[in-house]
């Protein structure tokens, strides 16, 4: 080896170092990467170890849901929706419904309202838990934080397999109603959970809320102002921890929301630690739903015998009816011609879309923090891509 | 909120040379659009986003809808008197018009601040082959980025001063734009050992039936029992 080499200040070093000084480095992360929660790429620029540019590669798991939607009946698409975010398929079940509710113009009994809004909040019971696992998991707590989230998960997981049949692809809602009404026996189990719920919060936040680790590496990191967010689209918990009043069950009003009595936590910085913290407010809230719905669950049809399941062709028109998601707002806009299956479908998908600020939350950090703003940014493949 | 109707005669008369139509919506929902010219359309985007009473400061949802061009035929009925007298005549004659094709993309615009919406912008391309650009929407919102790009990618819709028109969801060097109507797949047959449906008729394509050869050769017989 060339001696000149070892000795420190030696003029090929001296070299070497001024060739790489300010010099940038592209990398490219994913898309088989564990910390992109699927198969979701990165370009990432890099002048040293600070983010200059960061560009997302979508598409890895496209299959045109939309042109899917379009070729099988308004029913047809109903478990199509179930696989777009996989986390939260009551709920995407839902916002189609309301959808071509709005198209139709077909009403909803009462205990099906309910019995809707007990599933939604037990899907962001759901959602949220895993979330809040999943970026401990890409802060680096190995393990413990996720598995705690996980066995909550199965336990609301049970519920619904109990209910629909299945655990993920639930398939549930119907154009005027719920597919199955449920039994005294999983209203009481439901209460049972949720009855339990708090003190499993209370533990998960006796590990993460406070811990001086998760603050050092969260607190400040990642952070959007509300002005960019409202103007990006941003919607959902992402929204509210930039300290943004919007949440659609209160504005929108739909199904029997406006009948409970629940706060919207807002954040204050719109940095990482945030949108943890608004996830964990917003369970306590949902779990405050639930009481409420599940104390107040009215007997009656769960659908509307007047709906037509068979041979549905809603009128020539178009709808877009949106709730609000676990992960923002879904949305679901159909144009009918008349014709048993839609002429557009189309499903506005929240995950996707809050991925446009990405590259403004990520400049000026370091790689590693882009990989806990993406984990906060709550983004599941399946819907990101459709 | 304002109607449409209303935001429209305030539109008008604020942009006095502006072509604006309400596209009514027959159906129950009634969340009817306004189709905009595209001279004017990114001006009175900025409009309607930083107009106090209307405040939309949200586009939550951009999509696109292709409408091919479609054969219509109208039949008008006349009554010919009869020369003898008689009752009159029914002559119904039928005409057929050939309505033109076109891309469409539609903004759903809500606010945030004020809590009200939709207001539906449409844009319309002026055919569906070579006149496919519209202006871009995205200086006014930034939520438009990514979904104008989804656009352009399955639709073909250009979208004018978008700052980086690229595909999206399909891989670059990809041809066709899979959502249009007249779309057709490409034909990557795979060997199946049982195709059915729409794959057994690729199949008879790339496997055609054998001409009928020699006649086969006569049935074994059994064999002898014991």
């Amino acid at each position: 080896m060339n001696p000149e080499l070892l000795t420190p200040g030696g003029a090929n070093v001296r070299a070497v170092h001024d060739a790489f000084h300010g010099d940038l480095l592209e990398v490219s992360m994913g898309p088989h990467h564990p910390s992109t929660h699927g198969v979701f790429r990165m370009i990432v620029t890099l002048d040293g170890e600070r983010i200059v540019k960061l560009k997302p590669v979508f598409g890895y798991l496209h299959r045109n849901h939309e042109k899917l939607g379009e070729t099988v009946s308004y029913l047809g698409s109903m478990p199509y929706t179930d696989r777009l975010d996989y986390l939260s398929a009551m709920t995407n079940n839902w916002a189609y419904a309301i959808a071509v509710e709005k198209l139709a113009g077909q009403p909803v009994p009462e205990r099906a309202e309910y019995v809707r809004v007990i599933l939604a909040e037990l899907t962001r019971l759901l959602n949220h838990t895993c979330l809040a696992g999943f970026l401990m998991q890409d802060c680096g707590c190995s393990g413990t934080p996720l598995m705690y989230a996980f066995r909550e998960r199965e336990k609301i997981l049970d519920l619904f397999e109990s209910l629909s049949g299945s655990r993920m692809m639930c398939n549930y809602q119907r154009f005027g109603g719920c597919r199955v009404d449920p039994t005294p026996a999983w209203v009481d189990a439901t209460r049972t959970l949720v009855g339990n719920y708090g003190a499993f919060l209370d533990e998960f936040e006796a590990l993460l809320t406070g811990n001086e680790i998760i603050m050092a590496r969260t607190q400040g990191v990642g952070v959007l102002s509300a002005a960019l967010a409202i103007n990006a689209g941003v919607t959902g918990p992402m929204l509210r921890a930039t300290g943004v009043a919007s949440d659609l069950r209160k504005s929108d009003a739909y199904g029997v929301y406006p009948r409970f009595q629940f706060r919207v936590p807002l954040g204050a910085h719109g940095d990482v630690y945030d949108r943890y913290m608004v996830r964990v407010l917003e369970m306590r809230e949902s779990i405050r739903i639930l009481e409420q719905a599940l104390a107040g669950l009215p007997g009656g049809p769960i659908m509307d015998p007047k709906a037509k399941l068979r041979g549905f062709r809603p009128k020539a028109g178009e709808a877009y009816g949106r709730i609000e998601g676990p992960k923002g707002e879904i949305g679901f806009y159909l144009v009918s011609d008349g014709g048993p299956n839609p002429l557009r479908y189309r499903v506005r998908p929240p995950s996707f879309i809050n991925l446009t600020v990405l590259e403004d939350m990520c400049l000026g950090q370091t790689v590693a923090d882009a990989v806990i703003i993406l984990g906060s940014v709550d983004i599941v493949l399946g819907e990101v891509d459709r | 909120m304002e109607s449409i109707e209303q935001i429209r005669d305030r539109l008008l008369a604020r942009f006095p040379g502006a072509q604006l139509a309400v596209v009514a919506n027959p159906g129950p929902a009634a969340q009817h659009g306004l189709l905009l010219d595209h001279e004017h359309a990114a001006a009175i985007a900025l409009f309607l986003r930083d107009d106090p009473v209307l405040r939309l400061d949200q586009c939550t949802n951009v999509t696109g809808i292709d409408w091919p061009e479609k054969e219509i035929v109208e039949t008008v009925k006349s009554s010919v008197p009869d020369p003898a007298g008689g009752p009159a005549k029914i002559v119904e004659t039928k005409t057929k018009r050939l309505q033109p094709g076109c891309l469409e993309v539609v903004y759903h615009l809500y606010s945030v601040q004020h809590g009200h919406g939709p207001v539906i912008l449409r844009l319309r391309t002026g055919n569906r082959t070579d006149a496919v650009s519209v202006p871009s929407l995205t200086p006014v919102w930034r939520a438009c980025e990514f979904q104008e790009r989804e656009v352009f990618d399955l639709f073909g819709v250009t979208f004018a001063g978008h700052p980086d028109l690229r595909r999206i969801l399909m891989w670059d060097g990809f041809k066709d734009f899979p959502m249009r109507k007249d779309y057709v797949e490409p034909d990557d047959y795979e060997w199946e050992p049982t195709p059915h449906g729409a794959v057994l008729e690729k199949a008879k394509v790339h496997y055609p039936a054998p001409a009928p050869a020699a006649p086969a050769p006569t049935a074994v017989p059994p064999p002898a029992a014991g």
